[in-house]
């Protein structure tokens, strides 16, 4: 049976794609060292316009708003209080441009203006180096380190140095533990289960925190917060999964970690994760994103009784297994790492690679 | 493709988007049957973003049990049945994968054509995103902003009775052609026009070019007072396999496959509700409801009519969470025999939400899952009795009506480790009065059969009556204002063999006359103190009933069904009704 991953690597070739959702410039150059926060690729993705109807306004037929209209071409930049059409008689006032912005359509005695004035921003979303090109769209970039994949992200993405607030992993965060000193790091702070806390990250800006769980009724302030937050194993209270933890703690002090903090999507595929660069000399082996369960693999429960265990998948038994609950379903025995041995349902299961 | 004739052996693709199914259809003594199923978990999703695994695990799942293959050592189809006995004469496929499908609506009057296309848009896979009106008090500039920040994958344009003012409307396809040319080439969406048919031609001219694809079909509105989504619903289905084409790599050969044949399920489904309910006349409605991954969908069949709903805001997958701001954690746990906390609750909900594929492991977790399928298949039901086919009779105004088939399909129903359990859900969560006969889609079978009908209208039929599906029960629920633990009605069962069971269920009560599958007897059901189970206030019924797997089931516990509020007696008395269904 096919199997889903999350990825808790130590140190692993990470490549991503990234692109425009439209057509733009892209601004970055090959072979070039990014940051997360770095703007790679630019593109007008406008949704504010302005539409000057000089037929209507001056009560007359389109054809002939055609013709005071003039020159007026798709493309031209038009400051406020140019004059688009005049009526030309004593009481018909000339109309002018209300908004700065560029003609996008001419027609039917219509003006079409673009006033957003604004260019859609794409930031890298990984440190790393620009490998290949996407003419038009956007780069792909690739980096060397550990990769921590979470199960939640509030869309925002940046770097910075690694903090370890945390003694253990089943710590629940405080407010009172943030102090300036904690100012433009990335922390990584355990359960978190109120607002104070993600409010007294804000004031003292962080540039991420990296979150064992987090509690449901938190989700709409956390999107909120002007930096990334990821939630590696649970919505609710559950402490962090061991692997995840073990590579989080042991690169404390770490430089240029990225927090993007995408928020999981079923199809887009995008997740939100946490990228170390670490130093290296050979590239080592890229994560495989397909797996098919089989015995030997490090794997964590998704649900209860066990959610957010790991353990080693030991058998697959032929056929159905009967849950306690009286569900008939394919499973796995699993032997978690505290040694219980049990028997789970394969869809409550990742595979950690 | 191998066009199907009487005799052809068909295999049926469903992809979901928590499953991928391959069904086998063929011919066993003169007759369709159903064969066998293969599953596997769909990879229509990240990593996979590839519905073709997860069909290939299903199909492999399938000869593994049937021992006939399917697939070559090419990996292609073998698309006729071979010497060997490989192969298959006929496919169809269904989806219902993917990401809700984003609409916009446009029409001239907001409660007549505007109405009309939403009820379109909401009979498939999708979420009306935005609407324009002649009602509409934005500027022109701000309606193009409001479509371009909505993105969608498809407009719905209406407005207009054939033959009618066709000015209007032509304000409004200049907003869609301006806005759609705004759009990048590669983003513009779909359009269907379902409107004045005067116009078909000059909206054609305008909106061809500026759309990833034009369809058209005959007014949904063709006067003020008339509906008809027939046509319309038909092409919308296409424009679904089409808008998926583009967004799942795959799919364009699963329709290949399916001689250009896939359909969305819940359309397939339809198809077959719509069927049934011209086989069994105008008497009593037919209704279909499936709890699925991405959403629930609820259609009832009249007279040859039909009224599809889908509620993508009500799936148990991974839109779960948003059944929180539909109803409220109380209304969950009431449906509990354990006590749980509300946070409990939420947190349960957004285990589910990360992680849709998953399941309950423990009998705490599935009792949640059971109660949130309750609640939303309740609010479902309770959105879509507001819009049943005209005509259909009630016993009580605001309550459902009696039907003369209830078919349930979803996984949540169809796992339910016993008969029971989905029996309860059911009626706790539809709440139906009369008399009812429920069916379990064990195998998800229907949307197939919707697509099989296309090609060959014997097999849906052959395959219903082969004991492809489970028939839950005969449910008598009456409707009576007497006290609790009042008489309220009186069931003799007289079997083949003569012997005569007698009950009494009292206000409150459920009971269970078993009556096992094959076994045909005479049922004489009699209401007492005034209770109508639907011929009248105490008004006698003698009827035939067939077995079913928990056979006469009579529901006097009240509709609406009202729940004690003294939690440690709700719950007992939640127990003692599921043990009276077997547990």
């Amino acid at each position: 049976m096919l199997a889903p991953v999350s990825h808790n690597l130590a140190l692993t070739t990470i490549v991503r794609k990234r692109q425009l959702p439209v057509k733009g410039e892209v601004i970055t150059r090959l072979n070039k060292r990014v940051l997360a926060s770095d703007v790679i690729a630019e593109a007008e993705y406008s949704h504010k316009h302005h539409l000057i109807d000089v037929a209507r306004i001056l009560g007359i037929t389109s054809k002939a708003a055609e013709k005071k209209i003039g020159d007026i071409r798709v493309g031209q930049n038009l400051a406020a209080g140019t004059v688009v059409a005049s009526g030309g008689g004593l009481f018909s006032p000339a109309i002018k441009v209300e908004h700065s912005g560029h003609v996008v359509a001419v027609g039917g005695g219509q003006v079409l203006l673009d006033i957003s004035g604004k260019e859609f921003e794409l930031k890298a979303g990984i440190s790393g180096e620009v490998i290949e090109l996407i003419p038009d769209r956007g780069a792909v970039i690739q980096e060397v380190g550990a990769l921590i994949q979470g199960v939640w992200g509030n869309s925002r993405i940046s770097s910075g140095t690694l903090h370890v607030l945390i003694e253990k992993q089943t710590d629940i965060l405080e407010a009172s533990q943030f102090d300036i000193s904690l100012r433009s790091l990335v922390i990584l702070a355990g359960s978190c289960q109120d607002a104070k806390s993600l409010k007294s990250a804000a004031d003292i800006t962080v540039r991420g925190l990296i979150l064992s769980s987090l509690a449901p009724s938190l989700i709409g302030l956390a999107r909120k917060m002007p930096y990334p937050i990821i939630v590696t194993d649970a919505i609710g209270k559950q402490a962090m999964n061991l692997s995840a933890y073990k590579i989080l703690s042991t690169n404390n002090q770490r430089e240029n970690v990225t927090v993007n903090a995408a928020p999981y999507h079923q199809y887009k595929g995008t997740r939100p994760e946490v990228i170390i660069p670490l130093p290296h000399t050979d590239l080592p082996p890229a994560p495989r994103d397909v797996e098919t369960f089989s015995p030997g693999q490090k794997v964590r429960m998704r649900r209860a009784p066990h959610a957010g265990a790991t353990g080693t998948l030991r058998r697959l038994p032929d056929g159905l297994e009967t849950l306690p609950n009286g569900l008939r379903v394919l499973a796995g025995e699993v032997k978690l790492d505290n040694g219980e041995q049990l028997i789970v349902p394969l869809v409550n299961l990742e595979v950690l690679g | 493709m191998a066009s199907v004739i009487e005799g052809d052996s068909v295999l049926t693709l469903d992809v979901g988007s928590a499953t991928t199914r391959a069904m086998l259809f063929d011919v066993v003594e003169g007759r369709y049957r159903f064969i066998a199923i293969g599953q596997s978990p769909s990879t229509a999703h990240a990593p996979f973003n590839d519905i073709s695994a997860g069909i290939g695990e299903a199909i492999e799942s399938l000869e593994e049990v049937t021992g006939r293959k399917f697939i070559d050592s090419d990996q292609r189809l073998i698309s006729s049945v071979q010497e060997d006995g490989s192969g298959v004469d006929a496919i169809t496929a269904t989806i219902s994968a993917g990401a809700t499908l984003k609409i916009v609506i446009a029409g001239l009057l907001s409660d007549v054509s505007l109405e009309s296309a939403r009820n379109l848009a909401e009979s498939t896979y999708a979420r009306v995103v935005e609407s324009i009106s002649l009602n509409d008090s934005r500027k022109e500039e701000e309606q193009i902003d409001a479509i371009l920040r909505a993105n969608p994958d498809l407009i719905i344009i209406a407005g207009g009775t054939d033959d009618g003012a066709s000015q209007s409307l032509k304000k409004i396809i200049e907003i869609i052609g301006l806005t759609a040319y705004l759009m990048p080439k590669d983003k513009r969406p779909v359009i269907l026009f379902v409107g004045n048919q005067k116009m078909e031609a000059d909206v054609r001219e305008t909106l061809e070019m500026l759309s990833s694809g034009f369809h058209t079909t005959p007014n949904i509105r063709p006067s003020v007072a008339t509906e008809d989504l027939r046509a319309a619903r038909k092409e919308l289905a296409r424009a679904f396999i089409e808008i998926r084409k583009k967004q799942m790599p795959s799919v364009e050969e699963l329709d290949m496959w399916a001689g250009g044949r896939a359909l969305p399920s819940v359309f397939a489904e339809g198809r077959i509700v719509q069927l049934l309910s011209k086989l069994y006349g105008s008497e009593k409605p037919l209704l279909s409801v499936n709890l699925g991954a991405s959403s629930t969908a609820v259609s009832v069949g009249f007279g040859g009519r039909l009224q599809t709903k889908v509620y993508p805001h009500l799936g148990m997958g991974a839109g779960i969470a948003e059944l929180l701001s539909h109803t409220s954690t109380e209304n969950i746990t009431r449906w509990l025999t354990i006590d749980v906390s509300p946070q409990r609750i939420s947190d349960y909900v957004y285990t589910k939400a990360l992680y849709p594929n998953s399941i309950p492991a423990t009998q705490d977790d599935l009792q949640i899952e059971q109660a949130l399928g309750r609640e939303a298949l309740r609010i479902a039901m309770s959105a879509a009795q507001k819009k049943l086919p005209d005509g259909v009779p009630t016993l009580k105004k605001n309550l459902l009506p009696s039907f003369e088939i209830i078919l349930a399909g979803g996984s949540i129903l169809s796992n339910a480790p016993t008969f029971g359990q989905s029996l309860l859900i059911l009626l706790d969560a539809l709440q139906p009065t009369g008399v009812n006969t429920l069916i379990l889609d064990a195998n998800n079978l229907l949307p197939a059969l919707g697509a099989a009908a296309e090609i060959n209208s014997i097999l849906p039929v052959q395959a219903l009556e082969s004991g492809a599906f489970v028939n839950l029960a005969t449910v008598v629920s009456p409707l009576s204002s007497s006290r609790y633990g009042t008489n309220i009605l009186k069931a003799s069962l007289r079997r083949a063999d003569g012997s005569v069971s007698v009950v009494e269920v009292k206000q409150g009560g459920l009971e269970v006359l078993p009556l096992p599958i094959g076994q045909v007897t005479d049922l004489v059901l009699q209401p007492q103190h005034r209770a109508d189970i639907g011929q009248g206030a105490g008004k006698k019924i003698s009827m035939q009933v067939g077995g079913s797997a928990l056979g006469l089931v009579l529901d006097g516990r009240g509709r609406p069904l009202d729940l004690i509020s003294d939690e440690v007696r709700r719950r007992s008395l939640i127990k003692k009704w599921l043990w009276t269904l077997g547990g």
